[in-house]
């Protein structure tokens, strides 16, 4: 049996039967990261001995151990007490943080196994994972594609059977991008419905953690530990209700928008037939499928390019060489320790984002840009408020294109930020989106967009599920399938 | 759009070192995004409100109790250069 095609749901049930081990379960997993890590490069640290002692203790009692020994990759954005945490910078290259993320500490207490952290674009910056100071990661259904970003490791890695699912974070659209890129389940929260503490900041008012599954009902099972105020983090909120599993039932009762400016021109013919193929099913599934509308969705690139890059440029300040990370050596005073620190530690893009966000807070332009891209932001926020007085549930591609290949678009940081122009939106309005695979176009995975109401959730878990089984994608990375 | 200039005063803002040769790639690249980024100016926002919390929250408040922390040691574990009990820097004022 190949272990590797497993949900998480199933491998609980089979555990729960005593017809697998989590001994086994987490070696499957290591001994496929033996096979494939050369090439995917999915992670930045493997925690092979850790993960094999944490899998021996899961048949343990005690506390919630709902999620016993599930084989689990963390970003490498998120900290983790005694275990290196990089971001992909050089800037924190030998961090090791004295606290645990508490996204991290909730499903490390309900009994998964940390099998390491993954790679990202530096500090979340980025839509291919090439951002990376430590090289890139390979799409495991063409080792000559990205796998996206930033989340790009945590996706390769559950996409090619190196972990049996992931924690990424979403500030532009870093779990849905990459998570359509490698033809997975990608779920970003309303925001504030996970915990920020120990999630390394990127852009305050966009981040948020969530799953990288292989189905929907695993990131509805993920979801259920991630959830909930926490005192460490003043902007998490209780999610109102708790998550459910959904349930195998048609979208009859749903009346869904589609987004006629995320799924016209500017998305590639390929993409748009797969989609619209997608559509077609969940009509015959029983959904009112019709057009809606997001006047202001060509506005969100550029609101967002100011406000996450403004955000960023503070949030980044701390980078210093003073209390942890790198620091230059040789600096005559604290100013030029500073200017020399920052100048060896941050990559390109890091820089790019910190100069562009500097600006645009500068005295003289802040009215002009950080000031008019926050009321862009009330725009959005109430497109989408009208648009859910008429529709449940909105959807559109996730990604205007398929995965491209390495190298394709470094030089070009505009076309690369145009990879988000789908999943931007709702981090603008702070809404719940999700991307799952509904079909292939040239070979590569092509992913559904479903974004919902704040805290609507289970609605959109439901649906996404009710999708996923009538459109009935069953496809996984050829690194998957040579297991069979 | 912003020049060579404009990028060596905003990498001085943000305590960035660029050589010469970063300074005209960046000021190629900044001016691209820029160009983009000022479609919002197309926009009549007068009388919009600025969005400050996507979930509208305001004040968030909780008792003020004293709790434990992380150790002086644990604080200090990170530091590029440590004495005592203090992160040591470069001179800050020369003589």
């Amino acid at each position: 049996m190949n272990l590797l095609r497993l949900t998480a749901m199933e491998a609980l049930e089979m555990m729960g039967r005593d017809e697998l081990s989590a001994g086994d379960l987490t070696g499957a997993f290591l001994d496929q990261i033996d096979r494939h890590e050369g090439d995917v490069a999915a992670y930045l640290y493997v925690n092979e001995a850790g993960a094999r002692e944490q899998a021996a203790a899961a048949g343990g009692r005690g506390g919630d151990r709902s999620l016993n020994g599930i084989p689990t990759a963390i970003k490498d954005v998120l900290c983790t007490e005694g275990m290196r945490t990089t971001c992909g910078s050089r800037m924190l290259e030998g961090f090791v943080p004295v606290y645990t993320a508490t996204c991290v500490s909730r499903l490390a207490e309900a009994g998964v196994v940390n099998l390491g952290k993954t790679n990202m674009d530096e500090f979340a910056m980025g839509s291919s994972t090439e951002n990376s100071a430590f090289g890139p990661t390979r799409n495991p259904w063409d080792l000559d594609r990205v796998p996206g970003g930033s989340s790009g490791g945590s996706a390769a890695a559950v996409a090619a059977g190196e972990a049996m699912w992931a924690l990424g974070s979403d500030t532009g659209g870093s779990i849905r991008q990459p998570a359509s890129f490698c033809g997975i389940v990608g779920f970003k929260p309303t925001y504030g419905s996970v915990s920020r503490y120990g999630l390394v900041a990127f852009a305050s008012s966009f981040d948020q953690v969530g799953p990288l599954t292989r189905s929907v009902r695993d990131a509805a099972l993920m979801l259920q530990h991630l959830v909930g105020k926490d005192p460490r983090d003043s902007t998490s909120v209780a999610h109102p209700e708790e998550i459910v599993i959904p349930r195998d039932q048609d979208l009859s009762g749903l009346k869904i928008g589609i987004i006629s400016e995320l799924s016209g021109g500017g998305i590639d013919a390929g993409v748009r037939e797969v989609f619209q193929q997608a559509v077609r099913t969940m009509a015959e599934a029983g959904a009112e499928m019709e057009t809606a509308s997001i006047p202001h969705a060509e506005y969100c690139i550029p609101a967002y390019y100011i406000l996450a890059p403004a955000e960023a440029s503070a949030n980044l300040a701390r980078y210093d060489g003073v209390r942890f990370g790198l620091r230059a050596q040789g600096a005559r005073d604290v100013i030029e320790m500073y200017e020399e620190t920052r100048s060896l530690g941050f990559g390109d893009e890091v820089k790019r984002r910190i100069m562009l966000g500097t600006y645009a807070l500068s005295s003289g332009y802040y009215d002009a840009y950080y000031g008019q891209a926050q009321k862009v932001r009330t725009l959005v926020v109430n497109d989408f408020d009208a648009a859910f007085r008429e529709f449940d549930l909105l959807v559109s591609p996730t990604t205007p294109t398929t995965a491209f290949g390495l190298g394709e678009r470094v030089d070009d940081p505009l076309t690369m930020y145009m990879s988000d122009i789908c999943t931007v939106p709702a981090n603008l309005a702070g809404l719940p989106a999700i991307s799952i695979p509904v079909g292939l176009d040239g070979g590569m995975p092509v992913g559904m967009q479903f974004m919902g109401p704040a805290f609507s959730a289970n609605r959109l878990l439901q649906a996404a599920h009710s999708t996923e089984a009538a459109v009935a994608f069953d496809r996984v990375s050829p690194l998957i399938e040579e297991q069979d | 759009m912003v020049n060579h200039d404009d990028v060596r005063y905003v990498a001085g803002l943000a305590k960035l070192k660029l050589a010469e040769e970063e300074l005209d790639r960046y000021a190629v690249q900044l001016s691209t995004i820029l160009n983009h980024i000022n479609k919002i100016a197309e926009l009549d926002l007068d009388g919009v409100e600025p969005t400050s919390h996507v979930l509208k929250l305001t004040n968030v408040f909780r008792e003020d109790e004293p709790q434990s922390s992380i150790s002086q040691e644990a604080a200090l574990a990170n530091g590029p250069e440590v004495e005592g009990n203090a992160f040591r820097v470069p001179a800050i004022v020369r003589k």
